[in-house]
């Protein structure tokens, strides 16, 4: 018989049945705790021995925390709701079908089945460095090894990078940037809520995280205000294989449209930084001009101001400029 | 490997999987003191106790898991259900996809203990207990999809989900429900005509 392999180093697991005795499990155990929902960005770190934790709070059981319910003509998301449900539901797919059809490109089905909208989001860098163990900038040490003249840097960031050139891997967090979403956070005795743009931390403030959530504290669910809701939206994910791999650019936007004419929108680009780009400078400038090819180009250019590449990412400069004038332009106009 | 039948008539696989819940039974009790002790000693309620039961192809069974085990390993080395295959251990192949409460899921990338109070589904509990085969099983023989066949149990598990949510797909609505699968031997045409087949032989009941 084969050996029985250990796949995982020991932890102790806790397996706790609502928020409340998260969060108490949260507090007693602090740093020393790894949050799991889905698992699926986890479980590399703890079989590759690269990250070890002494104890897992698993949320599968945590009904409350995979609801979905409207709110004020919004809806609030649970943490733990797979990206299957999120893709699925009737509520997301008519009102925030930006949400439902970037959740529904990730990975793969059995991946959307069981990975969550609140581990997307908070999911850790994808650089494979990293991901292997060596001990660069986000990892605590002083070198980044993606950035050197022969590292293999193809999917790493233009814009923004700051000694680490990681990026945002998640298809979610520009639609949800895009949406003008919330995230609610939770700690024992406390709540706090902040914009989806300010949930992402990008190197040049903490090189060692991707997001603000602290030791204790848990996501416990995502709000999307009625904004945006039925506004037309454009989500396109650029990647090499159309099943597991992740974007190599991808782009959300809202945009609100009248006599051919753009009244407001909200764009953000993933895969280019190591936080969602929301595209404030695109936002300003398109605000009040034809939705015409020349306003989709002007747009394009202003998106990519600022790039710097890499040896093997400069590919992704025209990528991003041409998907953010296809995202004004519209997916009937996409092609052309 | 082969099973090896042993004098008695018991084979090799069989008498390994006796030792083994052998030994899960008599270490058990010790596990039950420690979660005493455990109490005792003001570790958090909720930790979880390593003797449980899961629901696999329609029975309990009693299975010793270590809170880090994966449900790969659990019903390969623990419950002998060695159709499930194990190919990147990663979430990247679906070699190891069962099905949990009927939605298909890789096994290597599941803890156990998460899927204890769920239905689990596994290659072994398609077939009705007269032997006649699922559907998608007899679709694969009639056509005969496969080459080696490692990524089999995967994508007829895979299959099997999808259909239950899909009855009557398109080729392409079909190979994008089961796009979370990979063939090493590259056999994806006569895959999907395997498992068409086997959705059509499921339509006619
Ligand atoms: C092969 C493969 C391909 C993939 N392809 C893509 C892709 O194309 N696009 C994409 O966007 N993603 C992709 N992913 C990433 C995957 O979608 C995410 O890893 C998944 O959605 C994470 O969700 P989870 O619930 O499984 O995360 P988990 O592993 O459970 O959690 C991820 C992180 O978030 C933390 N966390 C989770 N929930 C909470 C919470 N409620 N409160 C506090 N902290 C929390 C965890 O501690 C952990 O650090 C891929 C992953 C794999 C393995
Ligand atoms: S890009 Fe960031 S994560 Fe990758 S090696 Fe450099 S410092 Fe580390
Ligand atoms: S073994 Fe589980 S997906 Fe490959
Ligand atoms: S038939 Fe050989 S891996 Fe699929």
């Amino acid at each position: 018989m084969a050996a029985i392999h250990d796949v995982m180093p020991m932890f102790t697991l806790y397996q706790p049945e609502s928020v409340d005795d998260a969060l108490r499990l949260l507090d007693r155990l602090g740093a020393g705790a790894w949050t799991m929902a889905g698992g699926l960005d986890s479980f590399d770190w703890l079989k590759d021995r690269t990250k070890r934790t002494a104890a897992v709070v698993e949320l599968g059981n945590v009904a409350e925390l995979s609801v979905i319910r409207e709110v004020d003509g919004g809806l609030e998301i649970g943490a733990t709701t797979t990206l299957t449900e999120v893709a699925q539901h009737p509520i997301v797919r008519e009102r925030f079908g930006l949400l439902a059809e970037a959740a529904g490109l990730v990975a793969s089905p059995q991946i959307r089945h069981q990975g969550t909208l609140g581990g997307n989001v908070t999911q850790d860098a994808r650089c494979w460095y990293y991901r292997a163990g060596w001990p660069c900038y986000r990892a605590g040490g002083n070198i980044c090894y993606a950035d050197t003249p022969t590292a293999i840097n193809r999917e790493h960031a233009i814009l923004h990078a700051d000694r680490c050139v990681a990026v945002s891997p998640s298809d979610t967090a520009p639609a949800l940037v895009a949406l003008d979403a919330s995230l609610v956070i939770r700690r024992l005795g406390g709540e706090r809520i902040v914009a989806a743009q300010d949930y992402f931390v990008g190197p040049g403030r903490d090189i060692t995280r991707m997001t603000v959530l602290e030791p204790g504290e848990l996501l416990t669910a995502i709000r999307i205000p009625a904004t945006w809701a039925g506004a037309e939206f454009y989500f396109e994910k650029v990647r090499d294989r159309q099943v597991w791999d992740f974007p190599l650019v991808n782009v959300a936007s809202a945009l609100k449209v009248s006599g051919g004419r753009i009244q407001s929108m909200r764009i953000a680009v993933g895969a280019v930084a190591a936080t969602p780009v929301r595209l404030m400078a695109v936002e300003r400038a398109v605000a009040g001009q034809p939705r015409t090819r020349e306003t989709a180009e002007m747009a394009g250019r202003l998106a990519v101001e600022g790039a710097v590449t890499l040896a093997h990412n400069g590919y992704k400069v025209p990528l991003m400029r041409n998907l953010v004038a296809r995202a004004i332009r519209g997916a009937g106009a996409a092609t052309t | 490997m082969t099973d090896v039948v042993r004098p008695g008539g018991v084979s090799r696989r069989t008498f390994i999987k006796g030792v083994v819940a052998a030994g899960a039974v008599a270490t058990s009790a010790g596990y039950l003191l420690r979660t005493t002790l455990i109490g005792q000693g003001g570790v958090p309620a909720g930790a979880v106790e390593r003797l449980i039961t899961l629901n696999v192809n329609g029975r309990d069974r009693r299975v010793d898991v270590m809170p880090q085990e994966t449900l790969a390993m659990t019903l390969r080395y623990k419950l002998g259900l060695t159709g499930t295959k194990i190919g990147c251990d990663r979430a990247e192949c679906g070699a190891c996809t069962v099905l949990l409460d009927d939605v298909p899921r890789y096994s290597c990338s599941v803890l156990t203990h998460m899927a204890r109070k769920k239905r689990i589904t596994t290659i072994e509990g398609l077939a009705a207990a007269d032997g006649t085969l699922h559907p998608v099983q007899q679709g694969v023989v009639e056509e005969q999809g496969f080459q080696c066949a490692f990524c089999m149990p995967g994508f007829v598990m895979a299959a099997v989900g999808f259909l239950k949510t899909h009855p009557n797909p398109t080729r392409d609505e079909l190979a994008h429900g089961v796009s979370g699968n990979l063939c090493r031997c590259q056999d994806y045409d006569k895959i999907l005509t395997a498992l068409a087949r086997g959705a059509e032989l499921m339509r006619r009941g």
